[in-house]
């Protein structure tokens, strides 16, 4: 029965991780919008937009 | 880069087609430019700035995409913006390669616009990245100030259609605080610690023989110790110190009994599993926690680009036009001082009380006084802050500081400086007084009954009665309550500043009303055209004429009649003149056209009593007819007006003259006090003066003459046609179309108000219940695990359950886009207005 003790641990500490990812979020900011992001993922990166023609055109 | 193929021809279109920037039709002027149309320059200006860059992919993502943008910036418009004060103030980050800034841009307002944005970068040498947040309505953009500067930046979005707001009370305040944040962490701790609690408090409950290991028992306990600690400490903090703060001030607010509560359940758990004697409640109070943050969460419903606190600071613009030696200069308006020169063109506002020095001023007082006519100055006279110039550029010598001008000594006034919020009682505080007194003379009676008899039952129901008694049926059912009632009026086009707003509407037994702008229509006033004697009625060709004549004017009396014309073509107009504060003459299609007062018309002035505005008319030295200008009232005003009688005593406050007396008695009633002719500080006057009588009053206003009033009033509500534009501090914010509506909106919070005070029934029933078991001692953890979620849930249901009810019932947030026609906005009709409304929600 001792193995409970060892699982009861490893089942909170990996729920504590799962919290620990929670708070990240929300201290990074991924919180403090919950609009935009939702539209932004399904705006097409243009093909001429990409970074490295970007680039390129400020090196022009 | 492009074919240069720019025909930019201005033709005069007869047919009607729109612009392929922003949509709008292209009336007068068409520009063609690379096979497209085009409304205006500004939009011709933006095509091409997004062809040059291939970003015309934005014109795929909406069938409108774009707004007009401002055809022109006049060249020192942002010139305060290479003040190093100014960008000190502005920008969030700055070293030398890379400076961090945030701007709120109103004109945001569809999908493509968050793509355009977020692709300044390709737009702007200079630009580093650019993020938007919808909601806001803000955008953030890093920069490399080496190669792009502030004021650069700032013209180019206002090039491309998003002119960013930039005022006053933005420098004085840095970037907001992340309280929403610090709430989510609190919530997500509290919630691991009880979903962990109740699994590891299972074993204990179904542990029906005593078979469980004792071993495991202790190591339960220990570990649901340690769960709840970050709870107590962290989650539950803020009610610990809300209720210590009421304690100092001698007053018993709802936190009191509810950290009673949970401190006791926390001690008494500890105690029980320290001890050996009991499993510990230790899940109810950690799922209490979590509900009671749950509902803090709900009730924090905030319209994040509506600001209800403002000051003067926000009416005024940023910078102003300073006359120098050497030419003129835009400078931050807090840099002005006494004596300066400067410039104030049409539609600017005059910054501070000033001397005209030079053109001639047709002041715009409508927002400051509720005045509907504009008033006449000549040089020499002194013009007072506030007032918004209508015609050509003026000069003036400031006279005073912009802090002590005429308009601002009303925020000197004593009512701006009391804090509203804290004189209100809330039902739930005002209950939890004798709430609490009567909880623990209970818990203290048990006491007493048990000690002589056995003084272990006695201290268990002692502690039991605090823990199932904790009002936390009572603590749920506002927030939710109140937060649901927030929304659904927010979906009507009602927006609160909080809930402490809701629960100040339904005590309100007086209303007071402001004429200019909240029971009339700014916009689209009516204007009447009458034939003078034999004369006949306008033919369409005069109309068309008269039209084209007063589109030359800047006067708001030219430009209302120009636009009651439905006249299209537009017609050249020859010698025109315009004589101020008397009239205009042109040769339209050969005939002399002279528009103006008696006096410019006739050659005298006409005794008559009505004083509305009106513009005579002459063809060719003929008398023809009269433009009246009435002032128009709200459809359903009267209907409004019958159904509020009987239930609130009404009174308006007008800072206009009495012109409209009779129209208003027919409205409202002989008997109604009426006021006309009303400075700010007698509005504010006048509701003191009601509210040392024991009235509850509610102010409704839109303009400066009226923040006064509405921060003297328990409830200040602003009208607004157009959120973007501003409106003074106050505690909520109606959409203008929706004030007709004002008294089912009453009567919603009233019921709500009564359901809240249902679910305090319940939540006393559940307690009677919990009680019985408590005070015989008898409270086990399993029942108290069961009781308090349970009456809870009951709570929350009822609460949101019957407000959406009611709201269903009286169609309180009825799908409103119905009510909404396109609002005028700036002149150009705004197609987006409802979708900008909806993202607010």
């Amino acid at each position: 029965m001792s193995v409970m003790f060892l699982l009861i641990i490893a089942s909170l500490l990996f729920a504590a991780a799962f919290l620990g990812a929670f708070l990240w979020a929300v201290r990074n900011g991924q919180y403090d919008d919950r609009y935009t992001p939702a539209v932004r993922m399904l705006l097409d990166e243009t093909p001429g937009l990409s970074q490295s023609d970007h680039r390129e055109k400020k090196n022009r | 880069m492009l074919k240069e193929r720019n025909t930019l021809s201005q033709n005069r279109s007869r047919t009607n087609i729109d612009c392929y920037h922003c949509g709008l039709p292209c009336e007068n002027t068409r520009i063609e430019f690379d096979e497209k149309s085009f409304c205006c320059v500004g939009c011709k200006t933006v095509y091409e700035i997004l062809a040059e860059n291939d970003l015309c992919q934005y014109y795929a993502f909406n069938e409108t995409p774009g707004n007009s943008p401002l055809s022109e910036i006049e060249s020192t418009r942002y010139e305060y913006l290479d003040d190093s004060a100014v960008q000190q103030q502005l920008l969030d980050y700055r070293d030398e390669k890379l400076a961090k800034v945030r701007f709120f841009i109103p004109g945001m307002h569809c999908s493509s616009c968050i793509w355009l944005l977020e692709n300044l970068a390709t737009l702007a040498e200079g630009v580093l990245a650019s993020r938007v947040d919808f909601l806001r309505k803000s955008l953030s953009i890093s920069f490399d100030p080496a190669t792009i500067s502030l004021r650069q930046l700032v013209e180019m979005l206002t090039k491309i259609g998003y002119e960013p707001q930039i005022r006053l009370e933005d420098l004085s305040r840095k970037a907001e605080e992340k309280s929403q944040r610090s709430l989510y962490l609190k919530i997500g701790v509290a919630g691991f610690a009880f979903g962990n609690i109740m699994l590891l408090s299972f074993p204990e409950y179904l542990d029906i023989g005593g078979t469980l290991e004792e071993r495991f028992q202790h190591f339960f306990g220990a570990l649901n110790i340690l769960l709840a600690l970050p709870v107590l400490f962290y989650s539950a903090v803020d009610y610990f110190r809300s209720a210590f703060i009421g304690l100092k001030h001698r007053t018993i607010n709802i936190d009191v009994p509810l950290s009673l509560g949970m401190a006791v359940l926390f001690l008494r758990s500890l105690y029980d599993i320290i001890n050996g004697s009991g499993a510990g409640y230790m899940d109810s109070f950690a799922g209490l926690v979590f509900l009671l943050l749950i509902g803090k969460l709900f009730q924090q419903k905030t319209y994040d680009t509506l600001s209800f606190e403002r000051d003067y600071k926000s009416f005024f613009p940023i910078s102003v036009t300073r006359k120098e030696t050497d030419g003129e200069k835009g400078i931050p308006l807090s840099r002005l001082q006494v004596g300066d020169r400067i410039i104030v063109r049409n539609q600017e506002l005059i910054p501070a009380d000033a001397i005209l020095m030079n053109g001639d001023g047709i002041i715009d007082y409508s927002f400051v006084t509720g005045e509907s006519a504009p008033v006449e100055k000549v040089s020499g006279e002194i013009i007072y802050a506030g007032g918004r110039q209508a015609g050509s550029a003026i000069e003036l010598e400031v006279i005073k500081e912009v802090s002590q001008s005429y308009l601002t000594q009303l925020w000197n006034n004593a009512a701006f400086s009391k804090e509203k919020e804290s004189a209100i009682t809330t039902f739930a505080n005002g209950v939890s007084k004798y709430f609490t007194i009567g909880i623990i003379l209970v818990a203290l009676g048990a006491l007493i009954y048990w000690l002589p008899q056995n003084s272990t039952l006695a201290w268990n129901a002692f502690t039991a009665v605090l823990i199932i008694a904790c009002p936390c049926a009572l603590a749920l059912s506002t927030p939710f309550t109140l937060g649901n009632v927030l929304r659904i009026l927010g979906r009507a086009g009602f927006y609160l500043k909080n809930t402490i707003v809701i629960e100040t509407l339904a005590k309100i037994n007086t209303i007071v009303l402001d004429k200019t702008g909240t029971i009339t229509q700014s916009a689209n006033t009516a204007v009447t055209y009458h034939p003078v004697g034999e004369e006949a009625p306008l033919s369409e060709n005069e109309k068309a004429f008269i039209k084209s004549l007063t589109k030359n004017s800047t006067h708001p009396v030219s430009a209302r009649i120009a636009n009651s014309l439905n006249g299209k073509i537009e017609q050249p107009v020859q010698h025109f003149r315009e004589f101020t504060g008397r009239g205009i003459e042109g040769v339209v299609g050969g005939h002399l056209f002279r528009l103006g007062n008696d006096e410019f018309v006739y050659g005298t002035s006409l005794a008559e009593s009505d004083s509305a505005p009106r513009a005579f008319l002459s063809i060719d030295g003929t008398i023809k007819g009269v433009f009246r200008l009435a002032n128009d009232y709200r459809p359903g005003i009267q209907e409004f007006a019958e159904r509020l009688h009987g239930r609130f005593r009404l009174a308006l406050l007008s800072g206009d003259h009495d012109g409209e007396r009779l129209r208003l008695q027919k409205i409202f009633g002989r008997k109604m006090p009426m006021r006309f002719r009303q400075a700010p500080a007698d509005k504010l006057n006048y509701i003191r003066d009601l509210q040392i009588n024991e009235e509850k009053v509610l102010m409704i206003g839109d303009g400066l003459n009226d923040a006064g009033a509405l921060q003297q009033s328990d409830t200040g509500i602003a009208i607004a046609e157009d959120l973007n534009n501003f409106f003074p501090a106050c505690d909520a914010i109606l959409q203008a179309g929706q004030l007709t509506r004002l008294d089912r909106f009453l009567r919603f919070i009233r019921a709500a108000m009564n359901i809240i005070k249902m679910n305090f029934g319940i939540s006393l029933l559940y307690n009677i219940v919990g009680l019985s078991f408590a005070v015989q001692g008898t409270l086990s953890p399993l029942i108290c695990a069961i009781l308090m979620p349970l009456s809870s849930i009951t709570v929350i249901l009822i609460a949101t359950g019957a407000t959406n009810g009611l709201a269903r019932k009286w169609q309180i947030d009825a799908p409103w886009k119905a009510e909404t026609k396109t609002v005028v906005l700036d002149g150009q009709p705004q197609r987006n207005t409802t979708v900008q409304l909806e993202e607010i929600q």
